[in-house]
């Protein structure tokens, strides 16, 4: 199989490589690129794991093929903190202890994150949609939900 | 497999007509890539349209809405002219899966993927929509007439929707779509039935009334729109509204409904579903 070269963007660095064609952009991230904080739960797109901002828009990883990014912008995880600053999202989730195993963690910070840059104060409803496609199998939501609410208001200050 | 991303509608219908093995159509992804991964499909080509610009834009014309083939949901719902127009198509369409999923999926894509229980398939039908479909020549086509069987539609070898058109807006009309799902969030729909309506004076001068979720396609429903249509939705009206749409029901039994339950809900969903187009469109 011919493999697809590929020129990118990927948390404001430029980025190139090459992957097969039928390669999602979630195996490109993780195995080519070395980014793990892109998680593959499911691989079809019902958990979030993977989640990722394309353009601005966020999406799950593992339903985008590698070949797709050219030309793109791409945030993952890894690009939340500035420098040793974690973003408010981050703290607040250590803080409300909005996490267990850690394997949901990236992708509810991605998502949380483009709902923050929509919505500075969401409702508690608003937040529960918004991360209606993220699934956690530990903490049962109410942490996440809680160290959201409390990010949106570190960054409403 | 081999990737390509074309940048005009020429070169893609183009590069489908030439591939001798399985070529398909990548749009948002959702349905397309999940089979991929699967091992459901083995494609020799695919062809993304996201860099095709007829593709990618919603343009407004004197006729109405042209909604390009790889307009996301998410773009979809920022679209307040179309939110304006045609409220049931836009909510109806961001029913489909997470934001997540919003980012990616399209109207094109969930009616290629022919579904019984697409969202955003009954409230093409009922709103009119046609799909502009290119191949070897260009033909428009009724939404309804594209589904033919799940996962079945009339594109042939070679053909792809180019884009979805809608009609422009008329003055006291509206449409709306609600669907059943035993979650609140994240479901494929048990019934979904989608109505558009216009008014005269209050009184329903015409109607359009599409069920999904209950048949082996998305169905049209044109006893349930007569029984409307010359009403103000009255309890009699939309308990006739109710029977005919449950007696157009030919729906399986699975583990989201059986036949009894879906032919009765889709009864219930209907008045509801009207109830709000009659308001939206000015009826009291």
């Amino acid at each position: 199989m011919a493999g697809v070269h590929v020129t990118t963007t990927i948390n404001s660095d430029p980025v190139e490589y090459v992957c097969p064609a039928d390669e999602s952009l979630m195996d490109v991230l993780r195995d080519r690129l070395g980014l793990m904080g892109v998680k593959e739960g499911c691989g079809t797109g019902d958990c979030g794991a993977c989640s990722i901002t394309l353009d601005g828009q966020l999406v799950c990883s593992c339903l985008v093929l590698g070949a797709e990014a050219e030309g793109r912008a791409i945030t993952t995880v890894e690009g939340m903190a500035d420098g040793q600053n974690l973003h408010p999202l981050q703290e607040q989730f250590i803080n409300n202890a909005a996490l267990q195993c850690g394997i949901c963690t990236p992708g509810f910070l991605i998502a949380a994150k483009a709902l923050l840059d929509e919505n500075s104060d969401p409702t508690e409803t608003e937040i529960r949609y918004a991360l209606a496609g993220n699934l956690c199998r530990c903490t049962g939501y109410d942490k996440i939900v809680k160290a959201v609410q409390a990010a949106a208001k570190d960054l409403r200050k | 497999m081999r990737y390509e991303s074309p940048t005009t509608t020429k070169e893609a219908v183009a590069l489908l007509a030439q591939e001798k093995g399985q070529a398909y159509v990548l749009a948002g992804g959702t349905d397309l890539l999940v089979r991929l991964r699967l091992d459901t499909i083995e494609p020799d080509l695919m062809v993304d349209i996201k860099r095709i610009p007829a593709m990618t834009e919603i343009k407004k014309t004197a006729t109405g809405f042209k909604i390009g083939a790889a307009i996301s949901g998410a773009t979809l719902g920022k679209n307040k002219a179309l939110l304006k127009a045609w409220p049931g198509v836009v909510e109806a369409t961001n029913l489909i899966g997470s934001d997540q999923v919003q980012g990616r999926c399209t109207m094109a894509g969930n009616l290629c993927n022919a579904s019984p229980a697409a969202d955003s398939v009954p409230a093409m039908i009922a709103a009119g929509a046609k799909a502009i479909i290119v191949g070897k020549k260009k033909r428009t086509v009724a939404v309804e007439k594209i589904i033919i069987g799940p996962g079945q539609t009339i594109l042939e070898k070679g053909e792809m929707i180019e884009a979805i058109s809608l009609p422009a807006a008329v003055k006291n009309s509206a449409d709306a779509y609600l669907r059943f799902i035993p979650r609140t969030e994240m479901d494929i729909a048990v019934v979904g039935v989608a109505i558009s309506l216009k008014l005269k004076r209050g009184v329903i001068e015409s109607a359009r009334v599409a069920l999904g979720a209950v048949a082996p396609t998305p169905l049209l429903v044109k006893e349930a729109a007569k029984a409307i249509i010359g009403t103000k939705l009255d309890d009699e009206a939309l308990d006739a509204l109710a029977a005919a749409c449950s007696s157009a029901c030919n729906p399986i039994d699975d583990k989201r409904g059986t036949i009894e339950y879906r032919r009765r809900v889709a009864g219930v969903l209907a008045k509801r579903t009207a109830k709000i187009a009659y308001e939206r469109a000015g009826g009291k």
